[in-house]
């Protein structure tokens, strides 16, 4: 296979591969393959996109070939293919998977090997979809530009100077720099979308309860949710097929049968549907760019027979505060299992008594990243006796109210939108000292996760000012995630028309050119980042 | 160092006990409360677990419907309210037992809530015994401390942990405070722990050995000078966990509070730990009301709803609460209240039960079971109703005396014949030539040798002294090694002098 062939094979969406290897015109071997090169050739290095933690390379090699003498066999095991058999995916490295190291981004689990696989990651084997790897991000999820990795931070393919937003950066940069076709995200606060925007790929968080958190590592319980990560429409309502359903193992699993979110993606048929706009998602805090960029949006999906209406979310604006005080309670409980007894890191102090205590101590000190740190002394502070009802319970208040502005706002819309992220992709570093900037970036993002309700995030161009992918929000009913991708699919037509082809195209090529950049180059390689 | 105590009567003199337990009931479901691993005791150590157990990174806990079900008709046998909607809760802290670093708890919404339990005390007197809550929990793993320290983690040069036991179902029980027992304190406490034991048994919910902690109880004492409102200060008295250490435990601390008191120190609010061998308590770790465990509602779970549908379908399924069957069966059986009570206290109330069941009268059950079984049972160690005597044996040895085929001599001969393995007890009978001796001819034989060796005795019965006949029938037994039939040869003795009697 020749390298032009090769690169040609790592540009074809899912949708693409598979009909290519359902008509036997390549092989899985050579898709894996051709995906393991570009790996290769653009995730290593000072200036690499370092999406991967872990590259899978003998597994997904095997089970590619696996569908390869399937296919050649033909017959009855042939035809049982799923469509996606082998398209391989990459999976963000906070999901279990048996065979690969599972690091949440974090020291204290480093070399761990879960003895369990993940639901999600079940059903990529039974559809026979070869797992390329591990995808960094922010440690335990906790960040919206993968900085906060103990490994290292991800670089925006757009620009290596730049965050490729977070948690999920490294799922997010593996699409949008051609390493894989397909990725599995999770979204707590905006995980996947936001990370979509600012790299111009697409990233669905499903409705809560939609796809079995069994086997993700907890950050917050009542808000996580995993979704798929892909550069079309398309792709994603594929892969969200593979992964969605009820799974008896998650309580929090809904019993629904999953909706046909392919068909609906296929549709694309916006004519008479009600878009709301979000009065208090856009305007004032939001880049001019990434406005531009939206109103363009409401413009093109109006043009195509859908009426945009206004709606009002008041409580919108304590969603963050909320959020800041729910997820950061969940997680200082959920984190507390890493403590050295069982397994991953055990530190010992420097000093005796070896307690058991201070044995725990030692470990989680030394273990855990600072954001870890301030989120599980947050979470701790807000359940403390006393602080509850004030803090835990007042946000949980807030939720219902947040549930009831969607109710409201669902009355007059079918389908609510807005930008995903206020700005463009930042650089690496710019907020890592301001906390509260960095939390700022998931605004759009966290309403969706509180209530439950579903969210996709799309390519709308690129902003006029820095030339950087700017992202669109669906947000649809619980339950209702068809609707993201019937309209979703429709904007990305007419997007793809106004801008000649998909926005990846006009994304500089990789690897990026080296640079001397001290300062950045410093902080990478203390971060000392690996594969 | 042990702490001063004052004299059980001198502390009753002085001052009122306030209890109040809680009861910690293993479940005995299959599987754990959230996960799917085998529940079993006594396997090898980590063997009964799966990633759930082990808090693995991802996993998620799902709720085990038998016991809720369970906790239910727990709920329902303590007279509680059944709440419609509850949730469970994360109740966190860290420690080694638990792989989570937080138990998943009921808080401030438990399944059951404002029952009752009537106990009766030995003085006839039942005193009700107020339930504030039952609630679902799951149980922690089993430390075990070696070397440097006296089992505690404190000191120990290393800590083995099991996780079998980690997340198998618990339902806790707890009282509201109990204030008037008196001197009769210890008795309650003794005798409401029983009777938990008991329902949950008889609720077939929980195997309720105590001696392998399915049934585990912490006592809480407190003592305030008589007339007086306000609780003291209490000690929670940690797995008390046989009947007898419940009584003795509230025994000791209310001995030890009243010392405290006595001597103008303030109660300290500790868990205490018994010692069985010593029958003291020692100071556990210091416990006051403001412990946090962040308790927040545990996000993995949905909430329990239990319609009323259920709780009725439930309800219908429940077994006669054991007092009331008591009483029935004392009536039905037609037994003396302190031939109930001894009977109930030898364990052998159900056995009694199935024997009548089998064909047996009142009066005959109780005697061999009472007689013959309670004796061999204590002498083997073991429950009389482990022995393996069947009810049928009983009603086969009674029907075997009822008709002159054997004595009641040979027939507890036979019992030992039966528990030794060989056979039944016609077989037995059979086997060991144990038959009544019926043929009149050499009876009439032994009866003139008797009667001719003490011809004074066989004169005062010509004369009307009947009652002397024993000395005869006795001769005729021993020259008969006792397989003659005592009535039969009592009548031909009294033939053969022309006595009527």
């Amino acid at each position: 296979m020749n390298e032009n062939h090769s690169n040609q094979l790592v540009r074809l969406t899912a949708a693409q591969l598979a009909a290519k290897l359902a008509a036997r015109e390549v092989t899985a071997v050579e898709v894996v393959q051709a995906h393991l090169d570009r790996i290769a050739a653009v995730d290593g290095g000072d200036r690499g996109v370092h999406a991967f933690l872990h590259v899978n390379t003998e597994e997904a090699l095997a089970v590619a070939a696996e569908v390869d003498a399937i296919r050649a066999a033909g017959g009855a095991a042939a035809d049982e293919l799923h469509e996606l058999a082998g398209v391989p995916i990459a999976v963000k490295d906070l999901i279990v998977t048996v065979g690969q190291p599972t690091t949440a981004g974090s020291k204290i689990l480093e070399g761990w090997y879960s003895p369990y696989d993940a639901t999600v990651v079940e059903k990529l084997r039974a559809a026979k979809m070869p797992i390329l790897g591990k995808t960094n991000l922010d440690e335990f999820a906790m960040g919206s530009s993968t900085e906060h990795s103990a490994f290292g931070p991800t670089r925006n393919p757009w620009d290596p100077d730049r965050i490729p937003g977070g948690s999920g950066g490294g799922s997010a940069a593996a699409v949008a720099a051609f390493e894989a076709p397909l990725a599995l995200g999770t979204d707590t606060g905006g995980s996947i979308r936001q990370p979509g925007a600012v790299t111009g790929t697409v990233g669905v968080k499903p409705t809560y309860g939609g796809v079995s958190r069994y086997g993700a590592i907890a950050m917050a319980s009542s808000l996580d949710q995993i979704g798929p990560v892909s550069r079309t429409v398309l792709d994603s309502a594929l892969l969200h097929q593979v992964i969605g359903g009820h799974d008896p193992r998650d309580s929090t699993s809904l019993p629904d049968p999953l909706a046909d979110l392919v068909a609906a993606a296929r549709l694309g048929n916006v004519d008479g549907m009600k878009i709301g706009i979000i009065k208090e998602l856009h305007g004032e805090g939001y880049q001019a760019g990434v406005e531009h960029r939206f109103n363009e949006s409401l413009e093109l999906l109006k043009q195509a027979g859908a009426e945009i209406v206004e709606v009002s979310c008041p409580n919108f604006k304590y969603a963050l505060g909320a959020y800041y005080l729910i997820m950061p309670s969940e997680a200082s409980s959920n984190l507390a299992k890493f403590d050295g007894v069982r397994y991953g890191l055990r530190v010992l102090p420097e000093e005796p008594p070896m307690t058991i205590e201070r044995v725990m101590g030692a470990t989680r000190a030394a273990g855990f990243g600072d954001e870890v740190k301030r989120r599980v002394i947050l979470g701790t502070y807000a359940l403390s006796a006393g602080y509850y009802d004030a803090y835990y319970g007042s946000a949980q208040k807030v939720r219902t109210l947040i549930q009831r502005d969607f109710d409201a706002a669902f009355a007059k819309a079918d389908v609510l939108i807005s930008p995903t992220a206020p700005t463009t992709a930042f650089k690496l570093g710019e907020k890592l000292d301001d906390p509260l900037a960095m939390y700022l970036n998931d605004v759009a993002t966290i309403p969706a996760n509180m209530a439950g309700v579903p969210g996709l995030s799309l390519p709308g161009g690129l902003a006029d000012e820095d030339g950087l992918p700017v992202g669109i929000q669906l947000l649809a009913p619980a339950r209702e995630d068809a609707r993201l991708y019937r309209v979703g699919a429709v904007l990305e037509s007419l997007l793809e028309e106004k801008w000649g082809g998909p926005l990846l195209d006009k994304a500089p090529e990789l690897p990026a050119p080296e640079l001397p950049a001290p300062s950045l180059a410093e902080t990478v390689t203390s971060h000392g980042g690996s594969h | 160092m042990s702490d001063a105590i004052l004299s059980f009567e001198e502390a009753m003199e002085k001052y009122d006990p306030v209890l109040g337990f809680e009861v910690h009931v293993e479940l005995n479901t299959k599987t754990k409360m959230f996960s799917s691993a085998p529940n079993v005791f006594g396997d090898e150590p980590n063997t009964n677990v799966n990633e759930v157990d082990l808090g693995m990174p991802g996993v998620l806990p799902v709720l085990n419907k038998t016991a809720v079900e369970s906790s239910i008709k727990i709920g329902l046998a303590l007279n509680c309210k059944i709440a419609e909607y509850c949730r469970f809760a994360r109740k966190n802290y860290f420690y080694p037992d638990t792989p989570k670093n937080f138990q998943t708890s009921q808080y401030d919404e438990p399944i059951a809530y404002d029952g009752y339990l009537d106990i009766e005390l030995s003085d006839g007197t039942v005193f009700r015994v107020e339930i504030e809550r039952a609630h679902m929990e799951e149980d922690a793993g089993k430390l075990t401390h070696l070397g440097g320290s006296a089992g505690r983690i404190q000191g120990a040069d290393y800590s083995l942990v099991d996780y079998n036991r980690a997340g198998v179902p618990l339902v806790e029980i707890v009282t509201k405070p109990i204030q008037g027992a008196g001197s009769r304190a210890p008795e309650l406490a003794k005798a409401y722990v029983a009777a938990v034991r008991e329902i949950v048994k008889n609720l077939g919910v929980s195997d309720a050995r105590m001696e392998r902690g399915n049934v585990r109880c912490d006592a809480n004492v407190s003592l305030r000078p008589h007339g007086r409102e306000r609780f003291g200060i209490r000690s929670e008295t940690k797995n008390v966990n046989s009947l007898r250490a419940v009584e003795h435990a509230v025994r000791y601390e209310i001995q030890r509070h009243a010392a405290v008191l006595d001597s103008g120190e303030p109660v300290v609010q500790e868990t205490r730990h018994w010692h069985e061998d010593t029958r003291t308590t020692t100071s556990g770790r210091a416990k006051s009301d403001a412990d946090d465990y962040r308790y927040f509602p545990e996000p993995d779970l949905v909430p329990v709803v239990a319609s009323r549908e259920w709780v009725e379908e439930l309800r219908a399924t429940l077994p006669e609460p054991p007092a009331e069957r008591r009483k029935r069966l004392q009536a039905d059986w037609g037994y003396s209240d302190l031939e109930f009570r001894d009977v109930v206290n030898a364990g052998v109330m159900d056995e009694i039960e199935e024997t009548i069941a089998a064909g047996a009268a009142a009066s005959v059950a109780r005697k061999w079971w009472m007689g013959e079984i309670v004796g061999r049972a204590k002498n083997a160690d073991v429950d009389p109703g482990q022995l393996g005597v069947e009810p049928a044996t009983i009603v086969e040895l009674s029907k075997l005396v009822e008709d002159g085929k054997i004595n009641n001599k040979m027939a507890t001969e036979v019992l030992d014949g039966v528990l030794a393995g060989e056979g039944t007890p016609a077989e037995i009978v059979e086997k060991r030539g144990l038959a009544v001796v019926s043929d009149d001819g050499p009876l009439l034989e032994a009866i003139d040798a008797a009667l001719a060796a003490q011809p004074d005795v066989a004169d005062k019965i010509r004369g009307g002294k009947v009652q002397a006949i024993g000395a005869i029938v006795g001769g005729v037994m021993k020259a008969t090694r006792g397989q003659a039939d005592a009535g039969r040869v009592r009548e031909l003795i009294l033939e053969k002098l022309g006595v009527n009697a």
